[in-house]
């Protein structure tokens, strides 16, 4: 695993609060037993209703790979095939007022740091995004800042999440693995599990 | 950081130890898989050579993907079939339970695992599906995951979480009639909004959880994820012992003496401290309808879509988009809204109780010529509780169409779907843009009752006046 500490490159508006995982990835993408092929659905229906105009078919965005979003990003389903869609399709952070629980820890699972401004600086680097897209656009998750053009804007990351990325350990499934004695251990200290039940 | 809460006791209790992140390593007691977000994680496994540590730990599953009218196998759609293979095989593969369609025990994930005992006090439950929080209902720790997590816990047993802080959001006193636990659930989402429960888990307390059902609690915990919060539990307590005695699961003999005594333990102090602590009063609580494209857009029947006064300028963008999207205005009574399609099923209101509560509705009424009404049970236990009860007889006599067991019209991963800018009644949890199925379609959100009202009104009707 590769330790995500800054992710540089340009960057990608996204206006609106409250985007959900089925708008990332409508629910008919699911139907799959992998992950291919799911870059070329993200935002499907939303970019179908736009005739062209959402930012992920906008040609100035073509080959960004930082999103600046809003509040509450990633809301609902818990579906992991959302960040896997962001993934495929270019994306390798995202930036935001804030974002749900389950996603954030679906982005991390896949070394996607998910960092948060301040509402007034996710608009800020969004406007400034949309006047020049090509603006360089770099996330430090060392120094917790995110730099865009002239500006440089402070971000937060939870300490934990930002030291599995930083160290490169955002995969934690061979850690937990590694325990696999103390977990036996744990499991006898549980009564239910001597319940006999399932 | 709060103290002696039922979250606290089993958070700490299930500890296998810190990771050097600083999260911890969290042991999951019950991991529930599907056929949606599991494939991949079962790729996972393979890919890096791992074997499931736990296999009796996990029980399987299948019902996103599943057909409401002809199951016949192979099904229809080759890409449900083909789901549906590659679960049947891993489950086979792993020595993994499997509830499979025709099997009498296949349903909902968080319908079938309560109703067979599965879900009980203080244990962890884990699954690829963010309802998982309806599991809390038992005063479990129950969380929706993804698949990378469903990895990690057939691989280990474990999770690497951060540790939530708690809100106790209490609810006192008696509902009024036509007031159901959904209407309780929406509310609170209406007034704590879609996030405001981000980073925490949500302890519900209070006379009118108190005073519910199990299943009723599980439509509240169900619906918390709406709220953000990644989690929501009720202390258990004797509703929950009875509804739990003589399941297949439950401990039996001696072993039920000792696991009630450890359950009591497990409820949260009377000097517990909370990270916050809300209080609604059960009386203001009306029968709720979402109007907008969130769970947190809701208003009492007997309220008008509401304008952009008073409103927060963060959340006028998503107001804005609400009303276009649904083509309804502010000022407009969200009552006599026309609906085509009128859904009754989901991990949210699929259980017996709700079946049982739709159909004193129904009964002795026609649904409205114009609409397609349909009722779709949460697991094949369900249906044929239902059916010996009569009650698939009244919804078809009523007009309404009697299915097969799945998740259907919640998020129309099935044939079930919205056509076009169609809108529905529905007692699922989600009403986000394109969430039934047509990336037109629209959703109010309401309880089975008010469903059914609607179903025979052809239109969003207080379901009080039928009362």
């Amino acid at each position: 695993m590769s330790e995500v500490k800054t992710v540089s490159g340009r960057g990608l508006p996204l206006r609106g609060s409250d985007i959900d995982t089925d708008r990332i990835i409508p629910a008919r993408y699911l139907r799959c037993v992998t992950f291919d092929g799911l870059g070329a659905h993200a935002f499907a229906d939303d970019r179908a209703a736009s005739n062209g105009t959402h930012p992920f078919d906008q040609p100035q965005y073509q080959g960004a790979n930082i999103l600046v979003v809003n509040g509450n990003f990633g809301c609902g389903s818990s579906r992991e095939h959302a960040p896997q869609a962001l993934q495929k399709w270019g994306i390798q952070a995202v930036i935001g007022e804030s974002f749900a629980e389950i996603f954030f820890g679906n982005c991390v699972a896949l070394g996607i740091p998910c960092a948060t401004v301040t509402p007034d600086h996710a608009t800020q680097l969004q406007t400034a995004l949309e006047a020049d897209p090509s603006l360089t656009v770099c996330l430090d998750l060392v120094a917790l800042t995110v730099t865009a053009g002239d500006l440089t804007l402070p971000v937060t990351l939870a300490d934990g999440p930002r030291t599995m990325l930083t160290s490169g350990k955002w995969d934690s499934c061979g850690q937990l693995v590694a325990n696999a004695d103390q977990v036996r251990t744990t499991a006898t200290q549980l009564p239910y599990l001597a319940w006999g039940a399932a | 950081m709060s103290k002696g809460t039922l979250f606290d006791k089993v958070w700490d209790l299930h500890t296998v130890g810190t990771l050097p992140s600083g999260q911890t390593q969290l042991f999951i007691g019950l991991h529930l898989i599907h056929e949606v977000t599991s494939p991949q994680a079962f790729g996972m496994m393979r890919d890096r050579n791992l074997t499931v540590l736990f296999p009796e730990r996990t029980v399987a599953t299948v019902d996103h993907i599943v057909p409401t009218e002809n199951q016949a196998r192979p099904f229809a759609d080759v890409l449900a079939e083909e789901m549906i293979q590659a679960l049947e095989q891993s489950c086979q593969e792993h020595g993994i339970r499997f509830y499979n369609v025709g099997s009498g025990n296949q349903g909902i994930v968080h319908v079938i695992a309560p109703e067979q005992g599965l879900t009980q006090p203080g244990m962890t439950v884990a699954c690829g599906d963010s309802h998982t929080s309806t599991h809390g209902a038992f005063g479990a720790i129950a969380f929706g995951i993804g698949t990378s997590q469903v990895r990690d816990v057939l691989a280990s047993q474990t999770l690497a979480l951060s540790k939530l802080n708690v809100r106790r959001v209490e609810v006192n006193g008696t509902l009024r009639p036509g007031v159901y636990a959904k209407d309780v659930i929406l509310h609170i989402i209406r007034k704590l909004g879609v996030k405001g429960g981000v980073g925490y888990a949500y302890e519900f307390a209070g006379t009118t959880f108190e005073a519910m059902s199990m299943e009723e609690r599980m439509t509240v915990c169900n619906m918390s994820i709406e709220g953000g919060a990644r989690c929501g539990y009720i202390n258990p307590d004797q509703t929950t012992y009875d509804y739990l005695k003589g399941r297949d699961f439950a401990p039996k003999g001696e072993d039920w003496d000792q696991a009630v005594t450890w359950w009591e333990s497990i409820r949260s102090d009377a000097n517990a401290e909370y990270d916050d602590i809300v209080t609604f009063d059960a009386a203001e609580i009306a029968p709720t309808v979402t109007w907008g494209i969130t769970p947190g857009q809701g208003i009492g029947v007997d309220e008008c879509i509401p304008s952009l006064d008073n409103v927060a300028e963060s959340d006028r963008a998503v107001m804005n988009e609400a009303y276009s999207y649904m083509n309804l205005q502010p000022g407009q009574a969200i009552q006599g809204t026309p609906v085509d399609v009128c859904f009754i099923g989901s991990c949210t209101n699929g259980r017996i109780s709700d079946l049982r509560e739709a159909a004193k509705i129904a009964e002795g009424h026609k649904v409205a010529p114009q609409v397609k009404a349909f009722v779709v049970p949460g697991s094949e236990r369900v249906k044929q509780q239902a059916e010996a009860e009569g009650l698939d007889a009244i919804f078809q006599a009523a007009g309404f169409e009697w299915r097969e067991a799945g998740c259907s019209m919640c998020l129309a991963m099935n044939p079930d779907k919205l056509q076009g800018n169609q809108i529905s009644a529905s007692s699922s949890n989600r009403n986000f843009k394109g969430r039934q199925g047509s990336p037109q379609g629209r959703t109010l959100l309401m309880s089975p009752a008010m469903v059914t009202a609607a179903a025979i009104h052809g239109q969003v009707k207080d379901v009080r006046d039928l009362l």
